[in-house]
């Protein structure tokens, strides 16, 4: 383990580009979490009816219809083919998270992810295990499974225990025992499984992530060549395995991230001191030679650190 | 499969279909006991009832998004989303309970406009045709009107007054000279709206209530012809008796132009012995 390593996260982040930039995008993202959540709110409790419905299906101003695209899929292999409103709400939806992204959704819309990320901040303060680590794909496992029990039962399944739509429906309409599963999904990422719920688990994020596989928007590790491994990057993202190929590449190997798992969330550029990161498209293809190693500048010995 | 089988396994391809296997193992467990928890929570409650134009139920579970579009554009605030654990609903779809608020069968119908995914039924344009449920005389000892008093709420409120209810003239056999009007409720007019529900005069529960079809109402007894609304006969060529009308001609003495009989009983005697 490097010195550097040894530091807070982010320690370095804030002195070398001070507290905003060292924060930019997480502050960005709350912002934008509590401004789609506010405008679901404004109607129910200051009358002002912008936004009405919840994150499965709004109308907004009257005329925009949007609605959750996995909800939609779900009620199709269910057997209810969807009126056109809803159709074309969920293909607008569709069309702009495979744009910038499906799982921006993750972690620029969903309510849940303050939940999970507020998990993961104390469990990286309390230094606790990092407990059981499903596989990578045992998320893709779940959505299949939410799509193969949508068509046995005839229903749009997930709805029947999703937190997502449970927490934010709660908000906005009244929320009852749907406490319960937030502060489980809370408790099993802090006690039983890091960063368990949405990277691992979630069908919903599995199927963002797989709607914006070739998306527009993409992280890239730019100035990888200026890396000093102090890890960082890989404490805070919610998906680290997304980062190795990119930042470690070789001069050949591109070093945009192009894993659908990526939640575009901003935050190894924000914690990066010597800023590596930077926000692109996917068909940028400015040289960025990776780091040379010699003598003067041993790869460290992190090995699985992270 | 002969090559491969001779061979020793690499570790790498054991590892995958362990994981494969595991990873199927756990989500079969995880997609039966989601299955199991779908189907426990889609049993709706009787009390609740869907909104006008509500697919049944089965489709509309595969429909409904849960959005609240409809919630919000009933001007009444009847329809309400099922809170999780607290409505028994399955969560987040939308119901009324008609003792609190009841439908009050707008006639653009706004919930079934505003519904994005047809889980109201888009078809349904007017509201008279809606069959959100069906009322019931449920208590009928305690209901005012079965008592004999004239309270008629549940009737002078309904919308579709003397076609879904009825006050039926019924003789009051415990004070011998007076009448009952029973309120009667008919299915092929009661929407299921709810306002007799809710406008019951009785403390609590209401002696009228509005119940899911599937619960107030039996299937047809297929095995029993209703003569008087199909004008098949059960036989194909049906025996004609003789009519034996009251009148002229016949022996019957309350009939006007009956005739007596040309013997007279013995003083004393009682008809009932007549033949002995
Ligand atoms: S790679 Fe960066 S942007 Fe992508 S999820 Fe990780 S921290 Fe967020
Ligand atoms: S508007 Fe339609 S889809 Fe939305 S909650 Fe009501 S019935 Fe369900
Ligand atoms: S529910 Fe009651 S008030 Fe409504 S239509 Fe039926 S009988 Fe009339
Ligand atoms: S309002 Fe209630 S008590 Fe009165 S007649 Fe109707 S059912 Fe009976």
């Amino acid at each position: 383990m490097s010195d550097k390593t040894a530091l807070p996260v982010g320690a370095e982040a804030i002195r070398d580009k001070g507290y905003w930039l060292a924060y930019r995008f997480l502050i960005l993202r709350r912002l934008s979490q509590s401004f789609f959540l506010s405008l679901f709110l404004l109607g129910p409790w200051f009358g002002i009816w912008w936004v009405k419905g919840n994150l499965s299906g709004s109308l907004t101003f009257n005329v925009l219809p949007l609605t959750d695209p996995f909800i939609s899929l779900q009620s199709i292999v269910a057997g209810h083919w969807p009126e056109m409103t809803a159709l074309i709400g969920a293909l607008i939806v569709g069309a702009v998270y495979a744009l910038i992204g499906g799982r921006v959704y993750c972690s620029w819309v969903c309510p849940i992810n303050p939940v999970t990320d507020a998990a993961s901040w104390l469990h990286r303060k309390l230094d606790l295990p990092k407990g059981w680590q499903p596989k990578r794909g045992t998320k893709y496992f779940m959505l299949a499974m939410v799509l193969g029990v949508s068509v046995l039962t005839g229903t749009v399944a997930w709805e029947f225990v999703n937190p997502i739509s449970m927490l934010h429906r709660g908000l906005i309409f009244g929320v009852g025992f749907a406490w319960a599963l937030v502060i489980g999904v809370f408790l099993f990422d802090l006690v039983l499984a890091r960063r368990g719920w949405c990277g691992h688990l979630c069908p919903v994020g599995a199927f963002y992530g797989l709607l914006g596989g070739k998306s527009l928007l993409r992280v890239s590790a730019l100035e990888r060549a200026a890396c000093d491994d102090c890890m960082d990057c890989f404490a805070v993202c919610p998906e680290m395995q997304v980062i190795t190929p990119a930042l470690r590449g070789k001069d050949a190997d591109s070093p945009l991230i192009l894993s659908p798992d990526c939640t575009n969330c901003g935050r190894c550029i924000d914690v990066c001191s010597v800023n590596v990161f930077h926000f692109t498209h996917r068909f940028d293809e400015t040289p960025a030679p990776g780091r040379v190693r010699d003598r003067t500048n041993p790869a460290p010995k992190v090995g699985k650190a992270a | 499969m002969s090559a491969t089988s001779t061979q020793p396994k690499s570790p790498a391809r054991r590892r995958f279909l362990q994981d494969a296997a595991r990873g199927t193992a756990g989500c079969a467990v995880a997609g039966m006991s989601l299955a199991w928890f779908v189907q426990d929570a889609r049993a709706l409650p009787d009390r609740a009832i869907r909104p006008p134009g509500a697919l049944p139920e089965d489709d509309f579970l595969a429909a409904c998004i849960r959005c609240g579009l409809c919630v919000r554009d009933c001007p009444y605030d009847t329809l309400v989303l099922a809170e999780l654990g607290i409505d028994g609903a399955a969560t987040g779809t939308p119901f009324f309970t008609a003792r609190d608020v009841p439908c009050e069968m707008c006639e653009d119908i706004p919930c079934v406009v505003a519904c994005p995914t047809g889980a109201l039924d888009h078809e349904l344009t007017d509201i008279d045709d809606s069959r959100m449920g069906l009322a019931v005389l449920i208590d009928q000892e305690n209901c005012l009107n079965a008592l004999g008093l004239r309270c008629d709420v549940c009737y002078r409120v309904c919308p579709v007054i003397d076609e879904a209810i009825t006050l039926e003239r019924r003789h009051n056999e415990r004070s011998g000279h007076h009448a009952i009007f029973m309120p009667v409720v008919h299915s092929d007019h009661c929407t299921g709206c709810g306002k007799c529900e809710k406008s019951c005069v009785l403390p609590g529960e209401a002696a009228i209530k509005v119940l899911p079809i599937r619960v107030a109402q039996a299937d047809q007894a297929e095995h029993y012809k209703r003569s008087w609304d199909e004008n098949t006969p059960l036989v194909d060529e049906i025996i004609d008796l003789p009519d034996r009308l009251p009148g002229t001609g016949t022996d019957n003495l309350a009939a006007p132009g009956g005739f007596e009989p040309t013997f007279k009983l013995p003083q004393g005697a009682t008809t009932g012995g007549v033949g002995q």
